[in-house]
Parts: structure tokens; sequence; C-alpha cells
């Protein structure tokens, strides 16, 4: 069991404690509040992760051979499914995060938010985790 | 006539389904309007008793599916009141109507240097078929300005019409704002310079009657699917004289008089215009649509929707932070807005998980919520199936919103 999918459990436990979808967005939203602020000047476009309705930067950094991922974005919902992402993926060893089964999501009943109206957002989410990974491991800096 | 709406909503089947556990509070008709019973016992009654290919076949089926077709294409000219019934062309929707004009009338009439004329609160369907011709032919796309209420500004509008402008292409009601323009007086004045007119009608034939030939329109798209009939049809309208001298749009069956490997020569009117078997069925659930339109009435439809309007906007309105957009003076039942704190992507989740449908985003008009300096809104459109008691959903599903979020 890598880390990740440790992380990944954790949410899947927390989250089977809300039987109603209410408490289950409020937490998300706690979340996305409880994210750590990046700085004004990191929203540059570059950052941002293309397709999704809300605007969402992601930024990625290595630190001692593990990924560190900070995001922000203008919508709360969304900010708190960038939060879980972030707890599940940052710092974490490059290769993992390539891997990784994120199956959680669907687990955890936030399905829907993977489908193509609601936001391509968060597949291109991962996917832009998965190739800021990529480009570390191959670039062989882990 | 006034509507019995209870005994109406029985006719849309799909209006009695549960969503998230709640019922369904369907306020995304801008979008697509749900089908009534007539129309879906109108597409299953062709493929079980009339379906054949048309204008071919001398057998029996054939010629009685051909008689329903044409007699689907009077009943649409009656609709729009179009003074011919070969003026009604089928198309996919109001997207290929849009294109088919872009690509035929331009490909006869453009020429480098040309402008055509559209406005600020087009639909994408009525500005990229437009950009594309502009760049195939070195012509000129301009735009008619709008005030902050969403209502075009009809002075830029005289100023913008020049020697070089050959097309003027606006939208009769904004799928983003609810605006109705005035069309009428923006043909006349298009029409004292001899400019041509297309109007793009996809959101204004479900909510009023449409006399083509009263508005003196040279080109009026629509699509089925907008006004309670099926998807993937719908109606170019134009006046003969222009389809007349417009090159064909698509080759293939149907479409030629005569076909030799030397010079193949088109068919007449409406022929000319639809290649290739086209879409009887939903041709026919759209003729259904219209009846089914027809037999309530544009002037109740317009009643109801009209006093839901009202009370929506006076119920909305007592939201804190709400922020319309779009409040022009004469608009239809379309309620845009967006709470100034929160974005309107969370806010269309919340209220999805309260059953409510209702669409966020840029509606297909990034212009406009850029004019608007906005993300985009959350936009409530509502038809003839709607009800005061669903508002009264919407209204305290956005408390609930703003209980979460604010
Ligand atoms: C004003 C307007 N024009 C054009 C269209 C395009 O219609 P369709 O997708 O049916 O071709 C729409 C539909 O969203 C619309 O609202």
């Amino acid at each position: 069991m890598t880390g990740i999918d440790a992380k990944a459990q954790e949410v899947i436990e927390e989250f089977e404690l809300f039987d109603d979808w209410m408490d289950k967005y409020n937490h998300l939203i706690e979340l996305g509040k409880s994210l750590p602020e990046i700085s004004d000047s990191d929203k540059e476009d570059k950052y941002l992760v293309k397709g999704c309705q809300a605007r969402v930067w992601l930024l990625a950094g290595l630190e001692n051979g593990k990924v560190v991922f900070t995001a922000d974005s203008d919508a709360l919902i969304t900010k708190g499914i960038v939060a879980l992402l972030i707890r599940v993926l940052s710092d974490q060893p490059p290769g993992d995060i390539v891997d990784a089964d994120l199956s959680f999501i669907d687990k955890i009943g936030l399905k829907e938010h993977l489908s193509q109206t609601r936001s391509n957002g968060l597949l291109n989410m991962i996917k832009q985790m998965k190739l800021y990974a990529l480009a570390y491991q191959r670039s062989g800096q882990a | 006539m006034s509507i019995n709406i209870e005994k109406l909503r029985q006719e849309f089947p799909i209006l009695q389904q549960v969503v998230n556990n709640r019922p369904l509070v369907y306020l995304d008709n801008a979008a697509t309007t749900q089908k009534p019973k007539v129309v879906m016992e109108r597409l299953l009654r062709y493929y079980e008793t009339e379906n054949s290919n048309i204008h071919r076949g001398a057998h029996f089926l054939s010629s009685q599916a051909t008689e329903a077709y044409e007699q689907a294409r009077k009943t649409i000219q009656r609709f729009i009141n179009a003074r011919h019934h070969y003026e009604v062309i089928f198309t996919r929707g109001t997207t290929e109507a849009i294109n088919l004009v872009a690509s035929s009338f331009c490909k006869k009439f453009i020429k480098q240097g040309d402008e055509i004329l559209i406005s600020a609160m087009e639909h994408h369907a009525n500005i990229v078929p437009w950009q594309m011709a502009c760049e195939d032919y070195g012509a000129v796309l301009k735009v008619i300005p709008m005030n902050e209420a969403g209502e075009l500004d009809m002075n830029a509008f005289q100023q913008l019409l020049g020697k070089k402008t050959r097309l003027v292409a606006v939208t009769h009601i904004s799928n983003a704002l609810g605006t109705i323009n005035p069309v009428k007086e923006i043909i006349d004045i298009a029409h004292a310079r001899d400019i041509p007119v297309l109007v793009d009608g996809a959101q204004a034939t479900p909510h009023m009657a449409i006399d083509v030939q009263a508005m003196d329109c040279d080109f009026y798209c629509f699509s089925g699917h907008k006004m309670y009939g099926p998807m993937g049809v719908g109606v170019l309208y134009g006046k003969e004289k222009w389809l007349n001298e417009m090159p064909p749009y698509q080759g293939g069956g149907e479409m030629i008089s005569e076909v030799r490997f030397d010079k193949t020569t088109y068919n007449e009117l409406p022929f000319k215009f639809e290649a290739g078997t086209p879409n009887v069925a939903d041709v026919l659930g759209m003729e259904a649509a219209m009846n089914f339109i027809s037999s309530l009435g544009h002037e109740a439809i317009a009643i109801h929707e009209n006093s839901l309007l009202q009370y929506a906007t006076d119920r909305l309105q007592e939201l804190e932070k709400i922020r319309f957009v779009g409040t022009a003076k004469q608009k239809t039942g379309v309620l845009s807005f967006l709470f100034t704190d929160i974005h309107p992507y969370d806010t269309g989740t919340i209220l999805d998980k309260l059953g409510i449908a209702v669409r966020t985003g840029h509606h297909c008009a990034q212009p406009v919520m850029d004019f608007f300096d906005i993300p985009g809104t959350v936009r409530a459109s509502l038809a003839l199936y709607n009800t005061r008691e669903e508002i009264d959903i919407l209204m305290a599903g956005l408390q609930k919103v703003r209980e979460m979020l604010a």
C-alpha cells in the first residue's frame, strides 16, 4: 500500500461518517476554506487548469524527492475537491502519483464531478497533477 | 383560454421524475425543452407504420411518408406564416441553418472588404459561422454593442450600417439574457439600405407567434428541440429570391435534377438545400410539437410565462447579494443571475443536489460574460409547464446555497 492509497483510504473513512449529502458538501466547503492560500502573484494564466467552469490554479514543486502541490480556485466546492486531491497526492513520490488509482473520488460519492459536463475540470486537474509528476520522474530529479 | 398547468404537466412524463431523491424541477428550458407525449407518439407511429425513404420509392409506404413529410412542411409554413412552403428548408437545427446561410449566401454575395454585422449578445452559433466566412472571403465582422441592461444600442446599429454591409445577423431573443430584440425595427432600418437580415429564432419560437412576412426577415432559423419537439431537427426559412440565388450547401441525393459526369443540374427549392435522406421522423415530431403549441395558443402561453417571470423576478430579488444579468425591458422567461459573493458553479452544484436543473456557465455566449466581466451566470429558464411552486423551490434552494456558501 502506497502513501497515496493510505491517504485515499483515510478520506473514504472520513466521508463515510456523513450520511447526508449536505453534510458532505459542507465538509468539502470547509476543506476548501482551509486549503493554504497561494500568493496572488502565482495566480497566473499559465497555471490555470483547462476546461473547468471555475478557475483553478495548480502549481507543483519538488521537495526531498516528493512532489508538492499547491492550488486555488475561485469556486469553493471546486476548491474543496482540489484540497482533497492535494491531501491525497501531495508530498508523494512522482512515480506513485503517476500510477495512482483515484477511485476514492467515486467511492466518496463525488463521481458526478468526474462527469464530462460538470468538470472535465476535475479530470483535467488529475491529469495535470500526473503530468507534473511524470515530468519530475522523467527529469530524474527524483 | 388559460392553461391548466397541472393537467398539462401530465403530458410530459419526464417531469414526474425524481432526481437526487427529490422531484425534478426542470428550469433549463432555454437549453432544451421537454417533450409532450404527442411528440413521442408521433415518432413511434412513424417508425411503426410509415417508415420508408421519401421522394424515391413508388410504393405505398414511400408515398405515404413523402406525403406526411411535405404536409409537415406546410404546417411549418403556416406556423411561421411563410409565403411559400418551399421557403421552409429542413436542417439539423439552428446551428446548421445559420451555417447553411453563412456558407451559401457568403459564397455568392460576400467579397473582400465586405462587412457582416452581428450583435454583442449572439450565441456562438451566430458568431463562429460568420467568422469562418469572413476568414474565407476576407470580409470583416462588426458587432452591434449593447448596454448594461442587455439591450442593443440602436444608434450604434445605424452608424455601423455602411456601404459595405452585406448582411445583418441578429438573435430574436438572447439565450443568455432573455432580451427580446426589436427585430422588426432592425429589419426596416437595414432594408432601407437594401441589406438583408437573418434572425436567429432559436429562443423565440417556443414563446411567441412568429410571422416571417410581417417581420419581413430574409432568413429565420430555429430548432425543434427548443420548442417541445425532437432534437436534431430544425428549420431555415429563407425568402425565395435569396434561396434561388444561393448555391447549394451540400451535394448528394435529392438535391439534384440531373447528374452527368460532365455536368450536374440542381433540383428546385426546397430540395436544392436538402441533400441526402432527411430526418423524416423528427420533422414529423416537430410538426406535432407545433400543433401542440398551437392547440394551447401563443397568447395563453405568453400570459402564463410572463406572469411566472414576474413572480420569479420579484421573489429572487428578495435574496441578498443577487445580481441579475439581463434586465431588458422586453424579455422572456430567462433569469440569468449570480450571487456576488458565490461562484455560479457552486450555486449550480447545490441546486442540482436539490433536484433543480439550471444551467451555469457562459451559455455559449462568452462575449456576453466578458462584457459583464463575470465568470458566468446561473440561468433558470422557464417553459409553459413551470409553476410558481417550482419557483418557490428554486427560491428555497437559493436560500440554502447562501446558508452553505456565503
Ligand atoms: C440563441 C441561440 N441560437 C442558436 C442556438 C443553437 O441551437 P442548436 O444547438 O439547436 O443548433 C441556441 C441554442 O442553444 C440558441 O439559444
